[in-house]
């Protein structure tokens, strides 16, 4: 299986990933290469197989009461923030 | 008593706890040697000597006083990917170049209440994606056995840092090989415990449902201890499991006797370089000798392991790394013109070209009108590849192999072709898919480069692994040996 520019240009728009132009190509044959050995699974036969769906069998992911555990921590969590104002995050205007 | 550099964990708590050294004499050693060779293997990324020695003198304090907990003043350094506060964690990327975490992993924070002193952050792949450690953001590690070779990878810099001693251990993470097969081409000892033994929190994700954390050594003993510490249920990562920990140096020395190994037919396959098989034959030699008998089996899926792995992973990590947008944390672009802009161009500069590749493989894989035939067909396959192992541990009690093809390439000998660099992990991605515990341990040297033996068990078999690594190591002394440049 093979992928071309504009599948390239699409998957990378799904992803919210900008590639330069000299990136493109690089895509174009590395992403077609990964297909050809992701291709070794379909004669695999897995008629009766179910999806694994937890790498331990009979294991659940758990959940926990619905209470709060955490104390505030807005200030400390905004220290990493490329742009904050007034314990805002910001982003260019998206409504005009 | 033997140098310093020399010792591993077990004897350094020792020697600590005898008072015949001093925990801030052994961190100033141990972070001499650091500064001397981080130019040449650059397998830190941070070194934090002014906290080590601060955390040294009250670990000596602790010492001077009863109840002081076992690895008290006992160096070591973090990959990467753990989060630790006050210390910046890049996960080997510019995303996250300048990311100080506002809390501790669990890791990072049991073993720290184990006593443990921080010597500093070791380097990696970028989000642990590579088996060379050459998509690191911050530089190649290089191999201690050769400098012009890779040292493997994701864990490439812990692996690095105690091949040549410059750390005696150190935390690692493993989703597809990235413990034993670093462990492997740099000689030391590496472990990848079963799926949910050790908290993945704070532990950056890159596939949820094959990351775990572990350790690399010099020993099966010092891996033994240090697991104990960091192992066990934490309730702030909701796949780990609710087992209470063993006391894994405790088993150590039972005999091997009538222990039924499994030699996996597909790990001798053609691909196998003709010296590490030798080895291995060697090396199994070594436990028959103990009482170990030795059947073949096989796991007839398994050479499907790398495909379902480059369908499940990149899955799991386009989801995984979809958090890092350039708002609330990590790299933003310069000037973005509107909010798509800032995402996308945030996201195109912070992440390298490896990175990248996966989440766009990940997408295409997981996008309408291929997700039946890509991701749910390889979680079927990985379903076969679970069946294989567990139909295996019903015949044999572990399964023995190589841990890589072969030993330690040239730098930049496979960047030119990832599915070339994804072969390299053939043989440790299977313990990943099916959420195995397994081992590399040092068994000898093929033209100057080391070579690891792969130790496989059922479920939760930690102790078992270790148990036979240790009667192995207990006879040979390939993990004693040391670069000669660093010895």
């Amino acid at each position: 299986m093979s992928l071309n520019r504009g599948d390239i240009e699409n998957i990378a728009r799904l992803a919210r990933l900008a590639l330069s132009e000299q990136e493109i190509p690089l895509y174009v044959e590395g992403l077609s290469r990964i297909l050809v050995l992701v291709g070794e699974l379909a004669p695999a036969d897995t008629g009766q197989i179910e999806p694994m769906a937890h790498p331990l069998p009979g294991q659940r992911a758990r959940l926990r009461a619905d209470v709060a555990t955490h104390t505030d921590a807005h200030d400390l969590y905004q220290r990493n923030a490329p742009q904050v104002q007034a314990g805002l995050y910001l982003v260019p205007r998206v409504i005009e | 008593m033997s140098a310093l550099h020399e010792m591993g964990v077990t004897e350094l708590a020792a020697a600590l706890r005898a008072r015949e050294v001093s925990s801030v004499e052994l961190t100033e050693a141990f972070l001499a040697r650091i500064a001397r060779h981080q130019g040449e293997l650059n397998a830190f990324i941070s070194i934090t000597a002014e906290g080590a020695l601060a955390q040294a003198a009250a670990a000596d304090e602790r010492l001077r006083t009863d109840g002081a907990p076992p690895l008290t003043g006992v160096p070591i350094a973090h990959k990467d990917i753990f989060c630790t506060r006050e210390v910046k964690t890049t996960c080997g990327s510019r995303m996250l170049a300048n990311f100080v975490s506002p809390y501790d992993a669990t890791v990072v924070e049991r073993l720290r209440a184990a006593g443990v002193v921080m010597l500093g952050k070791t380097n990696m792949d970028e989000f642990a994606m590579g088996s060379s450690n050459e998509t690191s953001f911050f530089g190649p590690v290089r191999n201690p056995w050769d400098t012009s070779r890779v040292p493997g990878g994701s864990s490439g810099g812990s692996a690095a840092a105690v091949a040549a001693r410059l750390a005696p251990a150190a935390t690692a993470t493993d989703t597809g090989g990235s413990i034993r097969q670093p462990a492997a081409l740099c000689g030391v000892t590496g472990i990848k415990p079963t799926y949910g033994r050790v908290s993945r929190y704070g532990m950056i994700a890159f596939a949820s449902s094959l990351d775990q954390g572990g350790l690399i050594t010099i020993s099966a003993e010092d891996a033994a201890l240090l697991l104990g510490a960091m192992a066990g249920f934490d309730e702030r990562d909701s796949t780990s499991v609710e087992l209470p920990v063993p006391d894994y140096a405790a088993a150590l020395d039972q005999p091997l006797k009538g222990l039924k190994i499994g030699l996996v037919k597909e790990f001798f396959d053609e691909g196998l370089d003709g010296a590490i098989k030798q080895h291995l034959l060697a090396a199994l030699e070594v436990l028959r000798a103990q009482g170990a008998l030795l059947k073949d089996v096989s796991l007839p899926s398994l050479p499907l392991s790398v495909p379902t792995y480059y369908v499940v992973a990149t899955a799991e990590c386009s989801s995984n790394l979809a958090r890092f947008d350039g708002v609330r944390y990590g790299y933003r672009c310069e000037n973005p013109r509107d909010l798509l802009d800032l995402y996308q161009r945030s996201r195109g500069e912070g992440f390298g070209a490896e990175v990248k590749r996966r989440i766009m493989t990940g997408t295409y894989v997981l996008s309408a009108g291929y997700y039946d035939a890509f991701y749910l067909k390889a979680q079927r396959v990985r379903q076969l590849i679970s069946n294989d192992f567990e139909r295996a541990f019903h015949e044999v009690d572990v399964l023995i192999g190589p841990t890589t093809p072969t030993t330690a390439f040239e730098l930049g000998a496979k960047s030119g072709d990832p599915v070339t660099m994804y072969l390299n992990d053939i043989y440790t991605i299977g313990a990943n898919l099916a959420g195995l515990p397994a081992m590399s341990v040092p068994c000898g040297l093929a033209q100057d480069l080391p070579v690891g033996m792969q130790i496989i068990g059922p479920h939760f078999a930690e102790e078992r692994l270790l148990n036979v690594a240790h009667r192995y190591q207990r006879e040979t002394d390939w993990h004693r040996r040391i670069a000669p440049r660093f010895a």
